[in-house]
């Protein structure tokens, strides 16, 4: 790495316009280094380790109060405060230690404690509440960003059911062995000649052992068991209840009867090998949506409200009623629904429009909740919460178009649906058979027909479907893929058609540059561009690269900006703004956003934009469209413009000036003629639809209520993503239908056992955890395979997401 | 055989004591981030973080 050419606190490149060049990139970053200089903590650049997935720790530069930190502390008996906050930016162990250590050092601070699974920090102070923002300064100052959350609201219920699934993974683990252990000895005793009396021992010894630790352990599955039967369906759960009470109560009445044989180690093997992949499914699933939460509230603000004395006060946006005012400084992300009452400015409406160009916005306009505001400081008096507001809105389209998707059955569940009743027939005709036909006493036939359900439990069959999850979901994780919803991978398999949106789904949402301009032109329009925040002055920066901003530049909001030189005024900005008349224009085939440029004597210089797409789209539409799916874009921008994106891409099926309701329409229409489709979108107008379709995607960019709304969240700005994770959940389905039919395999073999009453606990046992060892092999060749037969010519997955959630451990 | 009845209720005690511990450490939210507590032992505390402050606090029901 080069020392002169990255900053010494971020890392990130210096470029030679920067305020703090040679050493440091920005002044944020100058400051940093010299307050851990100062507190004797330079030791940190020292033992970290630049994790190039995390976001750069680069320092905010204006204002750190984006949040009352005060609003989510509480208070307990001793006057200690404390507060659950989220933090973005670590990267390393280092990283931990220096948050924690910042902290510490204050003598108000009890204690301090970062989680580096879930990046997530718990603080405790006494003293007055609100020193919790002096306290939290140093550490916004390193560039890390925090944010308050409510942990009771948040993952609370999966938090303890996991917690449970692990104690009961404990006790049936402690159980099994213990029971293994002397089921084994009494297995050598069948050949050493093991006298009944201490074998009868050793079946009561295991009796109490299995029989409390089975009814602990087992308490998940006969819950969920006894709940699908109350509502008159068949899970996984059931014949795996039942299968492990049989097995116990027949065991109990043998040893009862100091018969020879007793199936303890079968039943509490199998609660044991199920509870495994419980445990790690729900893992699994609780990383990838603790993943998707954390990138959640990093999104989050609050709002200012301007009390009627003047003064400010930051507020969440629940708390926001009508008729207040609240001030949205620029660049910031509006927080309610509302009509400007003072200020001009460009507002972002993408997320709710799909258009990729600014609204101009007056006093008086309406804005929405979700928007950002990009030019000037709007006031805006709150018109409407809670029910009435746009976002409610479209919660409750999405409710409705949910209704669909909720009827889905697992495999899992579907294949239980139809192997319960073959089973529980089977073993009613091994016990009329023996009983009538063969003419054995009806508890001897009864214990064969127990004996042909033990063989039959589903250990190998409920595991199929979890363990190959588990692994799935983990690589996908690792690619940045977060799978949320558990039977997403089985709905993507489904998957004929993709629909996309356009902006910010198969764009990047920024506009570029489009078409030549002259150098000279160009470099002084970027110039003045710099002063500005506007999307376009941005996209006229980029273009040309390292630009010092011109001085004395004024920007009119919704207008352009202008500057005052010697030879006389310069304007940049909308044709309107710089005065060019109507038909004064340049070749019409090009069309998109404009900027125009003026100068004294001489002609006007228009610059055209256009949202550029992901930088893989197009090789991501043609490798969809060759694997025959059928490619839909639908969008809420202008006609000409969506024709325009999609001819260059190749997609023939478009609409346009769609709204959430069109969208999410379009969707069910295609639905009910019999398509599956998958849906990526990123915007408010696209949760709907995200809904309503059979399995959705959203990127991490995406608006809050989409990423809530889709099954599965990407991070990172390649598009490649939505072929990973269809392939992979190919791969995943053929493993599951593999591990079927492995199971029904072995179930072919020892079901004819069992009929004929040859089944000892000693086979049983062997043929339960061969066959559980066989199919957790079998999937773990999703992970092996995955390397070397992914198709070449697919986009690699950008490994590197913008804010890596807590990877796999 | 009389061995036998001292040793299983030994194997047992010591199972026991074993689920015993770990159920406790489960309780006491050991198990909640294993990534951290792998990079804490490298810690070198030579800093001078105040004696008083007990750095293991959060250890109890730490979310």
């Amino acid at each position: 790495m080069n020392q002169s050419a990255t900053c010494r606190h971020c890392g990130e490149r210096v470029t030679s316009m920067s305020p703090a060049a040679p050493d440091f990139c920005c002044t944020g970053c100058e400051g940093a280094y010299a307050l851990l200089g100062e507190l004797g903590l330079s030791s940190y650049y020292k033992r970290r380790a630049i994790d190039p997935k995390v976001r750069a720790l680069r320092p905010d530069e204006e204002d750190f109060g984006h949040f009352d930190f005060t609003d989510l502390a509480s208070t307990d008996a001793n006057g200690t405060h404390h507060l659950h906050l989220m933090v973005d930016g670590i990267h390393c162990a280092a990283c931990v230690w220096l948050i924690e250590t910042l902290l510490q050092r204050n003598a108000s601070v009890v204690a301090a404690r970062v989680n580096m699974t879930t990046r997530r920090l718990r603080l405790s102070w006494t003293g007055k509440i609100e020193d919790v923002d002096g306290l939290l300064r140093p550490v916004l100052q390193m560039g890390y960003r925090v944010i308050p959350f409510d942990p009771a609201a948040l993952e609370q219920a999966t938090q303890s059911r996991n917690k449970e699934l692990l104690r009961c993974l404990a006790v049936a683990g402690f159980a099994a062995s213990n029971v293994m252990l002397l089921s084994v000895s009494v297995w050598a005793g069948y050949f050493q000649g093991m006298g009944g009396a201490t074998r009868d021992l050793f079946h009561w010894i295991s009796a109490l052992i299995a029989v409390p630790a089975a009814t602990y352990a087992g308490m998940p599955f006969y819950r969920s068991a006894l709940g699908a039967i109350r509502h008159r369906r068949v899970n996984m759960d059931v014949p795996i209840s039942l299968g492990v009470i049989l097995a116990l109560g027949m065991s109990l009445a043998q040893t009862i009867q100091s018969a020879p044989h007793a199936y303890y180690d079968s039943a509490i093997t199998l609660l044991f090998f199920l509870l495994i992949g419980r445990y790690l499914d729900g893992r699994a699933r609780r990383q990838a949506r603790s993943a998707a939460e954390h990138l959640l509230s990093l999104g989050a603000r609050s709002i200012t409200i301007i009390e009627d004395n003047g003064t400010r006060r930051l507020v969440s946006p629940e708390k926001a009623k009508p008729g207040m005012t609240v001030l949205v400084a620029a660049g910031e992300r509006i927080g309610i629904d509302g009509e400007v009452s003072d200020g001009q400015s460009d507002v972002d409406t993408s997320v709710i429009t799909g258009e990729s160009i600014p609204a101009q916005i007056k006093p008086g306009a309406t804005v929405f909740a979700g928007t950002t505001n990009i030019s000037a400081p709007l006031r805006i008096r709150v018109t409407a919460t809670g029910n009435s507001t746009l976002l409610s809105e479209i919660v409750r389209l999405m409710e409705n178009a949910e209704q669909g998707r909720a009827k889905y059955v697992a495999i899992a569940d579907r294949v239980a649906k139809a192997y319960a009743p073959v089973v529980h027939l089977l073993s009613l005709l091994t016990f009329v058979g023996w009983w009538l036909v063969g003419g054995v006493p009806w508890n001897d036939a009864l214990m064969n027909a127990i004996a042909v359900l033990i063989i039959t439990c589903p250990c190998a069959l409920a595991l199929a479907v979890p363990v190959v999850q588990v692994i799935a979901t983990g690589r996908l994780l690792r690619a940045g893929i977060l799978v949320k919803s558990a039977t997403a991978l089985e709905r993507l398999t489904k998957i004929t058609g993709v629909i996309f949106d356009k902006t910010g789904t198969l764009t990047t949402g920024k506009p570029e540059l489009y078409g030549p301009a002259d150098p000279d032109a160009l470099a002084l329009s970027a110039q003045i561009a710099a002063n500005s925040n506007h999307p376009l002055s941005r996209a006229l920066v980029r273009a040309v690269g390292d630009v010092s901003p011109l001085k004395n530049v004024v920007e009119m909001p919704g207008l352009g900006l202008m500057v005052e030189t010697l030879a006389g005024e310069i304007r940049l900005g909308s044709r309107r703004f710089c005065d060019v008349a109507e038909q004064a224009d340049l070749p019409s085939d090009i069309y998109g956003p404009e900027i125009w440029m003026t100068q004294p004597g001489q002609s006007p210089i228009r610059f055209v934009f256009r949202d550029t797409p992901r930088a893989d789209a197009s090789e991501v539409i043609e490798h969809l469209r060759n694997d025959g799916f059928d490619i839909n874009l639908l969008s809420g921008d202008r006609e000409q413009t969506v024709r325009q994106f999609a001819e260059r891409l190749g997609i023939t099926k478009w609409r346009a000036r769609l709204t959430p309701t069109d969208k999410a329409a379009h969707i069910q229409n295609r639905r009910d003629a019999g398509m599956f489709d998958l849906m990526v979108g990123d915007g408010i107008n696209d949760a709907p639809a995200l809904a309503a379709a059979h399995a959705s995607m959203s990127p991490a960019s995406a608006a809050e209520i989409s990423q809530n709304a889709a099954d599965i969240v990407f991070q990172g700005d390649r598009l490649g993503t939505v072929i990973e994770a269809l392939h992979i959940a190919r791969k995943a389905d053929r493993l599951v239908r593999q591990n079927f039919a492995i199971s029904f395999t072995y179930n072919l073999i020892t079901i004819p056992l069992a009929v004929s009453g040859l089944v000892t606990p000693l086979i049983a046992a062997i043929a339960m955890s061969s066959s559980s060892l066989v199919v957790i092999a079998n999937a773990l060749r999703l992970h092996a395979n995955g390397k070397q037969t992914r198709n070449p010519s697919y986009p690699q997955t950008s490994p590197a997401p913008q804010h890596a959630g807590a990877p796999i451990t | 055989m009389s061995n036998l009845l001292l040793l299983i209720p030994i194997a047992l005690f010591l199972g026991l004591l074993g689920l015993g511990a770990f159920l406790w450490a489960l309780k006491s939210g050991q198990f909640d981030d294993m990534e951290g507590a792998a990079n804490r032992i490298l810690f070198d505390d030579d800093d001078e973080t105040p004696p008083n402050k007990k750095r293991d606090q959060f250890t109890q029901d730490d979310s």
